[in-house]
């Protein structure tokens, strides 16, 4: 007799103990080995069918042959402090507090705790270049000059180059175009710019960013912050349709399926308020959070636990027992 | 006849200051005699949807052995191998199926209220495995070291970041992700799963709702 287990007969919740019901035969370890065979099967099958997708990665060396002035405007960026990852703040920065959670500042709560100097990702690079007196030149004049005087080239040559005339707004600077440049009082920019363009191209800036002095480089944090503080990168998500208003957080490149369990995480950022607030990260972190512990603890919400009761599914499941239970 | 020696092995079993004793207990104590694997179930367990639980616990055991087999490549074979990217393959849909009969069984338990009769810790316990699962998977596609692995990355880290959990859990370092895709989440994954699969012996199978037994 097995009754009486753990806490056995009937429980407060009026629910019978499982062991006191009579019982039919039924073979576990078989109904396992058939789900294992039968999953394995489905598994080898639709993967000779369907494969999966391996878009390679976009290299340094890529962008820059692609997209060059793309990356001569992102270094200028980086060295003006004027790209998404130099105004980011925690963990990469202090720039500014980052987003809250209502009055909750989580992101500062974090830290500091990965810190990227911006124009660091453009100097460091440059400063394991030799042979170069023009760039020697260019970093000994970026190195003595102070932070203001920095920030003042940077930002000249940045609207000097300005961009190209998009969504009806008109073009700015030189459209664009680093080439196109009116001359002016940059300091060493272009020579600093012009040169990451042409180590991004040698293919030799992914080692400089990732290996930071170390012979094994594993950390890729702050070459992919770099390009992402780009437009090609998201152009070639876009065209994918991977961006984020695109859905793009539960799919993967092709038709192949991505993440589809996180369509409602997804879900959010299409719609209001999320979809037009500075916070929306935070926001939805928070919300899918309240509802994952909601899931949790159904078992005690009143009115949640009820609704197997309220739409009875559980009749169709349970349809022989309740068929036999009526005629006993 | 008792022995000195039945005597002694006597004390054994009942001293409770034997740690081992303790444990034993423990373990033997988890589920009712004859309940870890029984041949036999109550009359109730008779519909499709008590086979999703046992469909999902063996895609967890295809998902891992495929993994596994990647492992034995390292992080780039599937790049440079046809073998390792059908291996990859098989990983990836496996994990599709796993979802996909997780999402069923989840959703079966909840129109059952599978939480009655004291079950609340088992029904917890798998919607806590959906998360972490959530979460393997996640770190899984950060570390295939490709294009989906650099957008997601950089698209994801700001949802972590703004919570401040960031730089423990750094989206963009691929080596740390790849640490928490195969040891850290797998583990808890297991231990979740044997947890689960424990309560769910422990307890039986939850009866249908206002069932009533006879006398």
């Amino acid at each position: 007799m097995i009754s009486k287990w753990p806490s056995g007969g009937r429980r407060r919740d009026n629910t019978p103990d499982s062991h006191d019901f009579p019982t039919r035969p039924y073979d576990l370890v078989k109904e396992f080995a058939i789900a294992l065979v039968v999953v394995f099967v489905l598994s080898v099958g639709l993967a000779a069918i369907f494969s999966s997708p391996d878009e390679k990665p976009i290299t340094m060396s890529a962008w820059a042959n692609t997209e060059p002035n793309d990356v001569v405007l992102t270094a200028v960026g980086e060295l003006a402090g004027t790209t998404t990852s130099a105004t980011y703040g925690p963990p990469y920065n202090s720039a500014v507090e980052g987003q809250k959670l209502g009055p909750l500042p989580l992101q500062k709560w974090g830290g500091v705790r990965l810190p990227v100097d911006s124009a660091g990702l453009v100097v460091e690079p440059l400063s394991n270049v030799s042979g170069d007196p023009t760039l020697t030149a260019a970093l000994s004049s970026w190195n003595t000059a102070t932070p203001d005087q920095r920030t003042t080239w940077a930002t000249a040559y940045a609207d000097a180059i300005g961009a190209p005339a998009a969504d009806g707004e008109p073009a700015t600077g030189a459209g664009g175009d680093p080439g196109g440049v009116a001359a002016g009082d940059y300091g060493p920019v272009p020579a600093l710019s012009a040169a990451f363009l042409q180590l991004a191209r040698t293919g030799g800036l992914e080692g400089a960013l990732t290996s930071s002095g170390n012979f094994y480089g594993g950390d890729t944090t702050k070459s992919l912050l770099l390009l992402s503080d780009g437009a090609y990168l998201e152009d070639q998500a876009r065209a994918k349709n991977l961006a984020g208003d695109q859905w793009g957080m539960m799919n993967e490149a092709g038709n192949a399926p991505g993440q589809p369990w996180m369509w409602l995480y997804t879900f959010w950022y299409q719609v209001p308020p999320f979809s037009n607030s500075d916070n929306a990260d935070a926001l939805v972190w928070g919300l899918m959070m309240v509802l994952t512990l909601l899931l949790m603890f159904v078992p005690f919400i009143p009115g949640l636990r009820s609704i197997p009761r309220w739409i009875p599914l559980h009749r169709l499941i349970w349809r022989d027992y309740y068929r036999n239970a009526k005629h006993s | 006849m008792t022995t000195h020696a039945d005597e002694t092995a006597s004390e054994a079993t009942t001293d409770t200051s034997n740690w081992t004793n303790w444990l034993r207990t423990k373990i033997v104590g988890l589920v009712p005699p004859g309940q870890a694997l029984p041949d036999r179930q109550p009359v109730y367990v008779a519909s499709w949807i008590y086979v999703f639980g046992v469909l999902t616990l063996a895609s967890l055991v295809v998902v891992i052995g495929s993994g596994c087999v990647l492992a034995i490549g390292g992080s780039a074979w599937w790049h440079v191998s046809s073998l390792g990217h059908y291996v990859n393959s098989v990983h990836l849909w496996s994990v599709q199926l796993l979802f996909g009969f997780m999402v069923i069984h989840l959703w079966g338990k909840f129109f059952m209220a599978a939480w009655r009769g004291e079950r609340a810790l088992t029904w917890i316990s798998g919607v806590v495995l959906f998360a972490v699962s959530i979460g393997t998977s996640f770190t899984g596609f950060l570390a295939q070291t490709n294009f989906d692995a650099q957008w997601i990355g950089g698209q994801a880290k700001d949802g972590l970041n703004s919570v401040g959990v960031g730089a423990w859990f750094n989206v963009l370092n691929p080596g740390q992700m790849l640490m928490w895709h195969i040891v850290l989440l797998p583990l808890v994954l297991v231990a979740l799963t044997a947890m689960h699969v424990i309560l769910v012996r422990r307890h039986g199978v939850v009866p249908p709702i206002d069932a009533a037994l006879e006398g």
